[in-house]
């Protein structure tokens, strides 16, 4: 458990200097991800460790989200005044992106999966 | 048994603590985990919705400002960053699908990274939406600390930007399992991936209540749409502009 947070910690802390030190536009956090993936394709694999830990910090993900939810609480006013548009630009795009995405992959990987046959 | 002033002492003395903040956020969300839980994780009992509401109520009904709460509650925040980390272990793990699938999850994804950016500019200026509004709306399917620097850098809100995150992320979390029902999407690579591009973590909880599969495909999803989406968005908001 500690031996698994310190690495993943180490990640991000080379992720964050890696953003900062090259001004690069993904947050050091993601940068690290793509370093410990790649450590782990050189390594043969996640210790047994470090795949409990990964999997408990993923299970309760929607928990971390909760601290900066709960900003909405400064916005009321804008919110109150522009309810309509950003309800309507929210969910109407986020409806589409996701039913965009689902289609054009599934219309790819048949194509694909068609073209291997 | 102690006097109203002394209690009120004591409620004084906690409220200036980080103790109270971070306690709350946990009570909530597990209150949250256990009603989501009874409900079979449907999706329409979203536990950050549920979570956030609650301590929203309890926040406004006591008086507490946001500042004083989230002193306590950035602890759990911080831990947004090693978590983001640790999606790098499930991709690892369904990496030889994701590379069998490839091109297409590269075709999906610039599809639904664009989709996601002109189409809620588009619908927010159709509806009225002020400019700040629309340039706050531009990033809103990345993660919360790409969308804040994006919207900063093309002139929108970072803060509204993180609180129209935030809720895109739960209105995909709750919305997507009707959407794959409508259109007869069954594929766990392919729901989840798409959950990713739109809704970014929050989506990415939401899959991996469904399966591990479904989650890492999430992943990769939201760590590739926050790149795509950093680069992209200050290039389309001119385009945009002359075109609105």
């Amino acid at each position: 458990m500690l031996g698994a947070l310190t690495i993943l910690l180490v990640f991000q802390l080379i992720g964050e200097v890696l953003a900062q030190l090259f001004a690069l536009p993904v947050p050091g956090p993601v940068i690290g991800m793509a370093l410990l993936f790649a450590a782990l394709a050189l390594r043969g694999g996640p210790s047994a460790e470090l795949r409990d830990t990964a999997q408990n910090l993923l299970q309760h993900l929607s928990l971390l989200f909760v601290p900066a939810g709960v900003g909405v609480m400064l916005h009321f006013g804008r919110i109150g005044d522009e309810w309509l548009p950003l309800a309507a630009a929210l969910v109407g795009s986020t409806l589409l992106t996701i039913a965009v995405t689902a289609l054009v992959l599934r219309a790819l990987s048949r194509r694909a999966e068609a073209a291997e046959k | 048994m102690r006097t109203p002033a002394q209690l009120a002492e004591i409620w004084v003395y906690l409220s200036a603590s980080p103790l109270l903040g971070l306690t709350v956020t946990l009570l909530a969300y597990q209150g949250a985990w256990w009603l989501s839980k009874r409900a079979g994780f449907h999706p329409l009992a979203n536990p950050v919705l549920l979570a956030v509401a609650a301590l929203v109520l309890l926040l406004t009904l006591t008086g507490t400002p946001y500042a004083t709460y989230f002193d306590g509650a950035q602890f759990v925040h911080f831990l947004l960053g090693p978590a983001t980390v640790a999606l790098a272990i499930p991709l690892y793990t369904q990496w030889p699908k994701l590379r069998a699938m490839a091109g297409p999850l590269l075709a999906g994804l610039v599809a639904g990274s664009l989709t996601a950016t002109v189409s809620a500019v588009a619908i927010g200026k159709l509806f009225g939406a002020s400019e700040a509004s629309l340039l706050s709306l531009a990033p809103k399917s990345v993660t919360t600390p790409i969308a804040m620097g994006i919207a900063e850098r093309i002139g929108g809100l970072p803060s509204l930007t993180a609180v129209l995150v935030i809720t895109t992320g739960i209105l995909g979390a709750v919305s997507a399992r009707f959407i794959y029902q409508a259109l007869g999407i069954a594929d766990h690579a392919v729901r989840g991936f798409a959950i990713g591009v739109a809704s970014h973590g929050i989506g990415t909880a939401r899959a991996f209540q469904v399966s591990e599969q479904a989650g890492a495909f999430s992943g990769l999803a939201m760590g590739l749409n926050a790149l795509l989406t950093a680069l992209l968005v200050p290039l389309l908001i001119p385009l945009l502009r002359n075109w609105l």
